[in-house]
């Protein structure tokens, strides 16, 4: 190569990062100027709609009452140990236990919680879709015999599943020792009704799809069920299996969110309906910035599954976004 | 009385599709030798596919039978390795996996680790791939990609190897190195084979015996051509052999003059008469392995 070529191509790679930089970073002040322009002329029940720097400001309140809410965890725990000591001290047979400090879960404890729940009602929801969408792609009985009842479940809504959820988890999971409280049930396994139907669907159209000579490789080796589906089937599907899992995902999070907020089960979606019923003047404020942070976690999910899919997947050539 | 080594015997296939019965093969008969190299060539459309499939044990002939060694061939087994046109490769393997997924599935319990290791090598060497034993099949040329194909189907230590347009995805240079090799291996290792081709040199050069079949529907074996030629052969020094040129001659009389391509009568119209055959196979494919 010449130099001069090489100059070209230098030349072009600049100007495709300066691109892929500055317009996402123009349309970005182009959206903050729009929102701050429009907010200036809202006037609501609760005050003036929070501008850019008004919500950035919340943000950051959010954050500090977390911190404030863990040193007065710190310190109520501190204040016991004292407590039990002095305790001790005079008697060394006396029962001293900690209590476990009570406080309000703050806006960062309910990020986590969501997190948490979405995770399980989505692992759950794969546990099951994989392998029923493996048997469905393999055999054209299977799928026929479950095809309608998918139809059927797949465009219900997350909405309508919750009163029965909520109430056959009451009904079902009686115990004294709960390991994992109703709520956090209630609102996974919703999550899992709502994640099953794309994996499902996409895993079986990949394992259905898969090279007919493949197979053929697999009979003239005469390999068993098992071994043509755990080194042909399930390897071929893999792509669309993955296909199906960010979708899968990207509606699990959606649903929680309004799962949590209808049947004020802790997480992100009952602190934006608690902001709403509160509405204070900081309400709105707080509640934009629940509205971001949702799209953002929602964001990084998304590209978390497609990391992995880039590591997993055989098919580098696939077109990943 | 010895048996014949493999002997299709009287194999018509007709396939049911909406449009009633479809007689794809009609009396085929071949017996074929130890260590022959058969070939067989005919217009696409004419049940060279049906034949090998039967062979193989994918497809079932509607009546007569394959008999392999004396024992009637009723389903797919490693004895008769196919290499498919278009690799057939598991794409998320590298080419030492494939080779290993045959090895270990045939000699499971007869070879040790180490010999498998040994043994799946050896025939990667044989098909001059050892370079690349660890590329997946994305990431190398389609030559290589049937070079792969073939040590996967030469590993199985078939009696009988049956390859499907083996060269015809391929360019005609790559084509021709292929075919090189393929004669290399075949001295070393003097398997018994059934190639199918489209291509008159391919068939000339590497065959004992060429087989010629009409064109279907109904297609049967027209022809057999014996290839007196003395091995080891040189493409270059038979380009100007008059028998080389007579065996050509007889081959393409037999294509053009006698069964003329059904696709040139019928204009652009092209019967898809082997497709819906595979169709059918892997549907059935896919229902039994579910059944199973």
């Amino acid at each position: 190569m010449t130099t001069e070529t090489m100059k070209i191509f230098q030349w072009q790679d600049y100007q495709e990062a300066v691109r892929s930089f500055v317009l996402p970073l123009v349309a970005f002040v182009l959206f903050l100027g729009l929102w701050s322009f429009s907010a200036a002329r809202l006037e609501t029940s609760l005050g003036q709609v929070p501008g850019p720097v008004a919500v950035w400001g919340q943000a950051t309140n959010l954050v500090a009452e977390h911190r404030e809410e863990r040193q007065k965890e710190v310190a109520f725990i501190e204040r016991q140990v004292v407590r039990n000591q002095e305790k001790l001290a005079e008697d060394p047979n006396a029962k001293v236990r900690i209590r476990p400090y009570t406080g309000k879960p703050t806006f960062l404890d309910q990020i986590v919680t969501s997190l948490l729940t979405v995770f399980s009602g989505f692992l759950l929801a794969t546990v099951i879709a994989v392998p029923l969408g493996v048997l469905t792609g393999l055999s054209t009985n299977v799928y026929r015999a479950i095809n309608p009842i998918v139809q059927i479940f797949k465009p219900v809504s997350p909405l309508a599943w919750l009163p029965l959820v909520t109430i056959v988890v009451s009904a079902v999971y009686v115990t004294d020792d709960p390991l994992f409280s109703k709520s956090y049930l209630t609102s996974a396994i919703t999550v899992t009704l709502c994640c099953l139907w794309p994996t499902l669907i996409n895993t079986a159209v990949g394992v259905s799809s898969m090279d007919r000579d493949l197979v053929n490789v697999g009979k003239v080796l005469r390999l068993g069920w098992f071994t043509t589906v755990w080194k042909i089937a399930l390897p071929s599907a893999i792509p669309m299996i993955f296909t199906g899992l960010r979708l899968s995902l990207s509606i699990g999070w959606m649903v929680l969110i309004a799962a949590e907020m209808l049947a004020q089960n802790p997480g992100l979606g009952k602190f934006v309906w608690d902001e709403f019923q509160n509405g204070s003047s900081n309400s709105l404020g707080r509640i934009m910035v629940a509205v971001f942070t949702i799209g953002f976690i929602g964001f990084l999910l998304d590209r978390g599954m497609l990391m992995l899919q880039r590591r997993v997947s055989w098919d580098k050539d696939a077109i990943l976004r | 009385m010895t048996i014949e080594h493999l002997n299709i015997d009287h194999v018509s296939m007709v396939f049911e599709t909406p449009a009633g019965p479809f007689t794809a093969l009609e009396n085929v008969n071949l017996k074929i030798d130890e260590g022959e190299y058969v070939s067989l060539i005919g217009h696409s459309g004419c049940g060279k596919s049906t034949v090998l499939n039967v062979v193989a044990g994918l497809l079932k002939a509607t009546t007569g039978g394959v008999v392999l060694d004396g024992t009637e061939v009723d389903e797919p087994g490693p004895e008769r390795a196919v290499v498919f046109q278009h690799h057939s490769l598991m794409p998320w393997l590298t080419a030492y996996e494939n080779v290993e997924l045959a090895v270990r599935q045939v000699f499971k319990g007869k070879k040790s680790k180490a010999e498998m290791r040994e043994w799946i090598e050896y025939n990667l060497k044989l098909v001059h791939m050892e370079h690349a034993m660890d590329k997946l099949p994305g990431e190398i040329s389609g030559g290589m990609k049937q070079r792969v194909g073939i040590a996967r189907a030469l590993s199985m230590q078939p009696r009988v190897l049956l390859m499907d347009e083996p060269f015809g995805a391929l360019d005609a240079l790559t084509r021709a190195h292929m075919q090189e090799s393929l004669m290399e291996i075949q001295t070393e290792l003097g398997n018994t084979v059934i190639m199918i081709t489209h291509d008159v040199d391919e068939a000339v050069l590497l065959s004992d015996r060429i087989v010629m079949m009409t064109n279907g529907p109904a297609a049967t074996i027209g022809e057999i051509l014996d290839i007196k030629l003395e091995r080891p052969r040189n493409r270059v020094e038979l380009a100007d052999s008059p028998e080389y040129n007579h065996y050509r001659a007889a081959v393409l009389k037999f294509l053009y003059e006698r069964h003329q391509n059904p696709e040139s009568d019928r204009g652009e119209d092209k019967p898809a008469q082997e497709e819906p055959c595979s169709e059918d196979m892997s549907l059935r494919v896919v229902s039994n392995s579910a059944a199973a």
